[in-house]
């Protein structure tokens, strides 16, 4: 089965838009969205009805703090993200809220488990940035594969029992190996505001036959995403982030 | 799992005979109805109280296996889930293990360059496919017809790939007596380990005997990043000059001083007369107590020794560059163009090497003209005015060799010389265009068709068009 991944699309039509067409083009089984459709970005209704349309195409969504924020208030939040939910709640609908409102915090399908921060306390939204966080998300979980976001860096961790696991940055289009006699955590890279220094979006192609998975990174206008960012008077910082990456 | 024999069926592959096998895994015979060819199974031994690291070498030689293609290395045709029943299958290569040539060492120079080139050729083709072996020794290479076959990636690194047996062990991993001193260190990044291990195998071929012994400890082991190996016409005086500098340069500690580049090996082992003999080589002798005692007490830095890694040479440019110049008439214009990208390109890479070549050309037909109206050399003056066109270019002798090849076709000769030598990128001019040569073809159109490399074509801007 191919899977495609994405996840952190924070409400930016124009990544979305670049990634959905490279999705159309490679023609997965199955799409999963592991949260933060909104947040950041300045189109939450565009990004949140195109969610709801993939979700009735069959494809899997997961609730992210983001979208957890926009529905409850921000609490907790970086000042830039805590500015952006508030301007993020004036323009959403109660249809909106009730599409967010209803995503569950992980999701299951056979050996493999999605959820956007970690699988060891997924409402608290703890980030996988090393081993260590990688070892604790997969003591959680039984599956052998964890899939998830929030970090907004593309990472594998490898891990075998009894080790610490090895963490390894994955080249952009270049497959990488799961292995049968290891657990795998691999954090996806972020459609929507990427932060490893390549402005390019980012989402996975998981190939379960061949047992291997690709970050994809598509080029996106983020001039047009800036200019609108400026435009509705969110904080100038999230726009110049997207042109570097960071 | 069961213990294999023959007749045991695996995943559809029938075993049909065991064949000399290693203690860590047996290697099998094997059929398949899919496959025709004729095929070799590994199995590891995996015993309950095995190390873990064996599976993961297994883990790590599938993955990277499977990735390889090529006539140097056997064809991967299938790897069993590591999880379930572990096994690599592949190709059958007919030929014969370098080990077994090795037990008649010293070999002839002869055989210690064919050997060595076709070593070399099959190490540039596994580096191209951005794998460095990091386990190269006379049981790892299979001399076939088709040139040699490289075996057993199980401590091989891709370097685009997780490189999960070196994240997980910090002990060195490789042969005592090929292992490269930075493979010592725990440094598994770099294709020049392969070069290094392959001059021991050239030491070994040509004087019989193992550079470094086959040290059992690790201090043992770092003995080699401060003492060279005796140098081998001290052991076999037969050994000529030049195939020592050789074997000297793929052994250097200092990555700065070694080749970078195995098809550079390749060349200057198919070229010899083109290898200039260093002037000054590291001591060879041990030191006396006293330095051995100061040493001890200055000891440098381990990382100063190896010098950086030759990765950022290999991508700052091309290794070996081939010019192509037409000295037969009136170009000097265009010859001083393809002058000045030569020299830009060279300037990328401070140990790339330039062929330069030109050609004479001879008729098919009527009996070629040997000497001018003085009775002077046409090929000598040929000789003559390459060296002075590249003059300007400043090369120290070891970075440049000239090449006046007699030739019906200039573009046959260009691109045999460059297919044989394995060229990098290849520089040529081209004449403004005329309707003759937008008829008949023009050299440099003929190359750029059909060259297996980078070419550059070089135009004088705004030439006449005659």
């Amino acid at each position: 089965m191919r899977i495609a991944v994405l996840t952190d699309l924070h409400a930016n039509r124009e990544a979305t838009e670049a990634v959905l067409k490279a999705v159309d083009r490679l023609a997965p089984d199955r799409i999963a969205l592991l949260g933060d459709i909104v947040g950041y970005g300045p189109d939450p209704v565009f990004a949140i009805e195109t969610a709801e349309r993939l979700v009735s195409d069959g494809a899997l969504c997961l609730l992210g703090n983001h979208d957890q924020a926009a529905i409850t208030g921000p609490s907790g939040m970086t000042p830039h993200a805590h500015d952006a939910i508030l301007w993020t709640r004036t323009q959403l609908s109660a249809a909106h809220l009730g599409f967010l409102d209803a995503l569950p915090l992980s999701a299951e399908l056979p050996g493999m488990l999605f959820v956007h921060a970690s699988a060891r306390t997924p409402a608290r939204w703890p980030y996988v940035t090393n081993e260590k966080a990688a070892a604790e998300c997969l003591a959680a979980s039984d599956a052998p594969l964890v899939l998830c976001g929030h970090t907004h860096v593309p990472t594998i961790y490898y891990a075998r029992s009894g080790i610490e696991p090895v963490r390894f940055q994955p080249l952009p289009h270049v497959a990488a190996p799961l292995s049968a006699i290891r657990r795998h955590v691999v954090v996806v890279g972020a459609v929507g505001q990427p932060r490893d220094g390549n402005p390019a979006a980012c989402f996975a192609l998981l190939d379960t036959g061949r047992a291997e998975i690709t970050m994809i990174r598509v080029p996106y206008d983020t001039q047009e995403t800036a200019r609108k960012i400026h435009a509705y008077g969110l904080p100038e910082w999230l726009g110049l982030r997207l042109h570097i990456g960071r | 799992m069961e213990t294999p024999r023959a007749g045991s069926v695996i995943d559809g592959f029938t075993l049909t005979e065991r064949l000399t096998s290693g203690a860590m895994a047996t290697l099998w015979r094997a059929t398949h109805p899919d496959h025709g060819m004729p095929l070799v199974m590994k199995i590891p031994i995996l015993d309950p109280g095995a190390d873990a690291s064996m599976i993961v070498g297994y883990e790590t030689e599938a993955m990277i296996h499977k990735r390889l293609s090529g006539p140097h290395v056997p064809r991967f045709v299938a790897a069993g889930d590591l999880a379930r029943i572990p096994y690599i299958a592949m190709e059958f290569v007919a030929g014969t293990r370098l080990a077994e040539a090795l037990q008649s060492a010293p070999l002839a120079v002869a055989e210690v360059v064919r050997i060595g080139i076709a070593i070399s050729v099959a190490l540039a083709d596994l580096h191209r496919q951005k794998v460095a072996h990091l386990d190269l020794k006379p049981q790892n290479v299979m001399m076939a017809k088709g040139g040699a076959v490289l075996l057993d990636f199980g401590l091989s690194r891709h370097s685009e790939l997780p490189d999960l047996l070196g994240e997980e062990s910090s002990a060195p991993m490789g042969t005592a007596a090929y292992i490269a001193p930075e493979q010592v260190l725990g440094d598994r990044s770099d294709p020049a380990s392969d070069i290094f291990a392959l001059g021991c195998i050239l030491y070994q071929m040509a004087t019989g005997e193992e550079p470094f012994g086959r040290p059992a400890t690790l201090p043992g082991m770092k003995r080699r990043l401060y003492h060279a190996p005796r140098p081998p016409r001290s052991l076999r005086p037969e050994t000529p000059a030049w195939l020592e500098e050789i074997i000297l340069r793929c052994l250097e500690v200092d990555r700065r001083q070694r080749y970078a580049d195995a098809a550079k090996v390749a060349f200057d082992l198919r070229h010899p007369e083109q290898v200039v003999v260093a002037r000054h080589r590291r001591a060879t002798t041990s030191p006396g107590l006293g330095k051995r005692i100061l040493a001890r007490f200055q000891k440098r830095d381990e990382a100063e020794i190896l010098g950086p890694s030759a990765h950022a040479r290999r991508e700052a440019g091309p290794s070996i560059i081939l010019v192509a110049v037409d000295l037969s008439g009136e170009h000097d214009e265009l010859a001083a163009a393809i002058l000045a990208e030569t020299q830009r390109l060279l300037a990328a890479r401070e140990d790339s090497w330039l062929a330069c070549l030109t050609v004479l050309r001879t008729e098919i037909i009527r009996e070629t003209q040997t000497v001018d109206e003085h009775g002077r050399s046409l090929y000598i003056n040929r000789l003559v005015s390459l060296k002075d066109w590249a003059r300007p270019l400043h090369l120290r002798e070891d970075r440049v060799s000239y090449h006046v090849i007699e030739a019906v076709s200039a573009a046959d000769a260009i691109l045999n010389y460059a297919g044989h030598n394995d060229i990098d990128h290849v520089v040529l001019g081209a004449r403004a265009s005329s309707a003759v040569r937008r008829h008949l073809g023009s050299v440099s159109t003929k190359v750029v068709a059909e060259a297996h490399c980078s070419v550059s074509v070089i135009r004088v801007k705004g030439g006449r068009t005659n």
